[in-house]
């Protein structure tokens, strides 16, 4: 018999989107360092292999207004991932790090930083912004068509690369006696000249503990697919089901041989929600109330106007869908928000959503409800533990990044309760056997 | 708290002398480590310092008196600045803690939101040293834009502050409002667009991160000349100076805005017995190969000698100083067990922390919001 897969887990701290319930009684502040060192610790102790942090460069807006319905504000994320850790000592520190408004040596510089600062568990979550509404935070202003900023996304990180690369971690002698210092006069030399980058000198860090930082990536299209497959440790994907889990792994999984690379080079994690209940029916009911806090008469309104394109501020959320078409056109009524790209084709997503209305007589706040559903597990924990450890031993995934809907506490219950019976079962670590992320994610250093 | 100086101290590789790293009590394959920088703040704090400082570049060189690029006998490689002062903050709790960030080459808006977080981990203690670029190898690194001349660099960085300042407001301190019947999490109307446009870029704003716990973290400026000093004048809450004597004292004080916190910076090498501070510098000079020299007035003496010279530049109008200790970790140890019982014996340095942040240190007042109404 063959050993069961270990599951990779990571804790996302909440972010600035409806899913996070800050009207709960128990939801703590998304500022103040404390709810940040909660979380991580809560991880920590139950082992997991990271703490993940998102990252955002301008405010959202709908209507031509600040979005004042959710969580708004978040702190800088290298800044925190660095105090973070300070109060950890194994636990992973991944953050996301936007290409398109920054520059590969100043990253490359605090990566490598922060690797050294964490004693090796640093882990960069490589994206690229999607519009000239940040850029107008930035001196550099702009923002690239859509083919250039993949091809700058993909050489700022093997730029990136090469500055880490730069030092081959033998150089630093410090000998006393002798006066050397480095043992190499030109360590971290670097020349790097592309149609993005025309940059070379000398790179200030030293090699840090993991080589190079863990690079993780969120890429889903083709080209993102093979660009993952090429570069990625880590893919945090959106397939969190059998159903389309198992072909994206099969498909990811399946690129990395013509790049030299193993299956177990890519660790693959979807994000994943969990509501957990002393019996299934319990969850269940738990789950419909968190989905009445995270969209409130208010979001759904919000949330029609996304795929509509116009004000319906006037519009019953208690009533029926608008009776009228989206307006189609480029000029979104929602700004700086990713998920609102995922409406590809309004006019047949409102057909499709008045068909499930129809179907399920359903209002338009339960609609809303419906189609933006993102609660991954729902059960007992036992039931948890075993849809998590069958999406795993089946290959829908390695491992989820979840998502808890409260903060700071929102992990504490699955801490508590669904790792051990993952523990129990043979299929998660009850202690870390290594000391850097690399280490947890069992991936050897480049 | 007595009336005497205030005291800062500022961290660097191994110290500033370019051989401090052969030191028997160097640590220097530990530089790149947290440890080496949590022990250095924590013996600053235990003394009571007001705050640590931490060097920065955005190029591999030794110090910024280069050029040290290819030289094996000094200490090379260095991480990012705000990352140690976070690093640091969580294991600390009352010394304030000033990094340098490079505003030539980086976002305003990047450093805003991390000097506003650095308030955050560390409750209140963040300030930022700025400084301009005008290295050819931070440019190469960036490869974007030509070394420019040195006035516009001064205006760009003086711009460059006005926007981290406007950022910092551009969230009232009430502005969550977490309003369950309305649904409202913030209220917008404290939320409020920037709307910079200068000559070098512009920023739309509001920040990401809410106003941070001082209100405004302190700004502090390095200057040499009167070019600096306008930028101190119209940017900064602090400047370092570096007077050669007393009368240098008197001629910068004069020189810079009155509101301003002025602090020399002095090179410090120091020991008990009279004479051996001097002698271990011609050690560590003769280890370097060169006489080490410093825009700043290296102090050579005794504990005794340097407490009182600081008290009499205080005297003539200084706010107080920010110490360059020549070798770590001997010459921060000698301020903190030397110097500052020195001082205290004096009844010119405090015995216990009188404020919680470092503006409360700096005798700063929290600053009402520029936007609100």
């Amino acid at each position: 018999m063959t050993e069961p897969k270990q599951i990779h887990l990571a804790a996302h701290f909440p972010g600035v989107n409806n899913t996070t319930v800050w009207s709960d009684p128990e939801a703590g502040s998304h500022i103040e360092f404390s709810s940040f060192v909660k979380l991580a610790q809560t991880a920590e102790r139950a082992k997991f292999d990271f703490f993940f942090l998102a990252e955002g460069l301008r405010l959202r807006e709908q209507n031509g207004l600040i979005y004042d319905l959710d969580v708004v504000g978040r702190p800088d994320t290298f800044t925190v991932l660095s105090a973070l850790a300070a109060v950890t000592e194994r636990l992973g520190l991944a953050g996301t790090i936007n290409s398109t408004f920054n520059e590969p040596f100043d990253v490359a510089r605090q990566f490598a930083s922060l690797d050294h600062l964490s004693a090796g568990r640093a882990a960069w979550n490589v994206v690229t912004s999607w519009d000239a509404f940040t850029g107008e935070n930035f001196r550099r202003g702009g923002f690239l068509p859509q083919d250039q900023r993949y091809s700058r996304a993909e050489t700022f990180l093997r730029t990136a690369w090469e500055l880490f690369d730069s030092w081959r971690g033998d150089e630093v002698l410090a000998d006393k006696a002798t006066g050397r210092f480095l043992s190499d006069p030109h360590a971290g030399a670097f020349s790097h000249h592309d149609q993005h980058f025309t940059i070379d000198g000398r790179f200030p860090v030293p090699r840090g503990p993991q080589g190079r930082p863990v690079t993780i990536q969120a890429g889903d299209s083709d080209e993102g697919r093979e660009f993952a497959a090429a570069t990625a440790d880590a893919i945090f994907s959106r397939y969190g089901t059998l159903e389309t889990g198992r072909p994206f792994y099969r498909d990811v999984k399946g690129r990395l041989a013509k790049y030299g690379r193993t299956p177990d080079q890519l660790v693959i994690m979807p994000a994943a929600t969990f509501v957990l209940g002393d019996t299934d029916a319990d969850a269940h009911e738990k789950a419909h109330v968190v989905r009445l806090q995270q969209v409130s008469e208010q979001t759904a309104i919000k949330f029609l106007e996304q795929l509509w394109n116009t004000d319906l501020s006037e519009h019953d959320p208690n009533g029926p869908l608008p009776d009228f078409d989206p307006v189609v056109g480029e000029d979104l009524i929602s700004k700086g928000r990713a998920s609102v790209r995922m409406y590809r084709d309004p006019l047949a997503t409102a057909k499709e959503w008045r068909q499930l209305a129809e179907a399920k007589n359903l209002t338009a706040r339960e609609v809303i409800i419906e189609v933006t559903g993102r609660q991954t597990f729902i059960g007992s924990p036992t039931t948890v533990a075993t849809a998590i450890n069958d999406l795993v031993q089946n290959d829908a995934a390695d491992g989820f990044i979840l998502v808890p809907h409260v903060t700071p506490g929102g992990l504490d219950e699955f801490a508590d309760t669904v790792v051990p019976l993952l523990q129990d079962r043979g299929v998660f670590r009850t202690e870390y056997s290594g000391t850097t992320l690399r280490d947890h994610l069992g991936l050897s250093q480049p | 708290m007595a009336g005497g100086p205030l005291l800062a101290v500022a961290l660097e590789g191994a110290g500033w002398h370019p051989a401090a790293w052969r030191e028997p009590a160097a640590r220097p394959a530990e530089l790149l480590t947290a440890g080496y920088w949590t022990g250095l703040v924590q013996e600053a704090e235990a003394a009571k310092l007001d705050f640590v400082t931490f060097e920065d570049f955005l190029s591999l060189r030794a110090d910024a008196r280069g050029p040290f690029e290819d030289r094996t006998d000094v200490v090379q490689g260095r991480l990012d600045a705000v990352l140690i002062a976070s690093r640091v903050a969580p294991v600390t709790s009352r010394i304030g803690l000033v990094p340098t960030a490079v505003v030539t080459h980086t976002e305003p808006f990047h450093l805003s939101k991390a000097i506003a977080t650095l308030d955050y981990v560390s409750g209140g203690r963040a300030g930022v040293r700025v400084q301009v670029s005008r290295h050819e190898e931070e440019y190469r690194n960036f490869g974007r834009r030509e070394p420019a001349d040195a006035a516009d660099l001064f205006d760009e960085a003086a711009d460059y502050v006005e926007v981290l300042r406007r950022l910092w407001d551009s969230w009232e301190d009430d502005a969550e409002i977490r309003d369950v019947a309305t649904g409202r999490f913030v209220d917008r109307e404290k939320l409020h667009y920037i709307d910079f446009e200068g000559r070098w870029f512009s920023v739309k704003g509001p920040s990401i991160t809410p106003r941070p716990p001082q209100g405004q973290p302190p700004v502090a400026a390095l200057a040499h000349n009167d070019r600096a000093y306008r930028l101190a004048d119209k940017a900064a809450d602090l400047v370092y100076v570096t007077p050669q004597d007393r009368a240098d004292v008197t001629k910068i004080r004069a020189a810079v805005d009155e509101r301003l916190r002025v602090f020399a910076d002095l090179v410090v090498f120091l020991d008990d017995k009279p004479g051996a501070a001097a002698d271990r510098k011609a050690r560590l000079d003769d280890l370097a190969g060169t006489e080490y020299t410093s825009d700043a007035h290296v102090f050579t003496g005794t504990p005794a000698e340097l407490a009182d010279l600081l008290l009499d530049w205080h005297a003539a109008g200084l706010t107080g100083f920010r110490l360059r200790p020549g070798a770590l970790p001997d010459d921060l140890t000698a301020v903190t067990r030397g110097l500052v019982p020195e001082l205290r014996g004096r009844g010119a340095f405090r015995h216990d922390y009188e404020a919680a942040t470092l503006r409360g240190l700096l005798g700063l007042p929290r600053p009402a919001n520029r936007y609100a109404a």
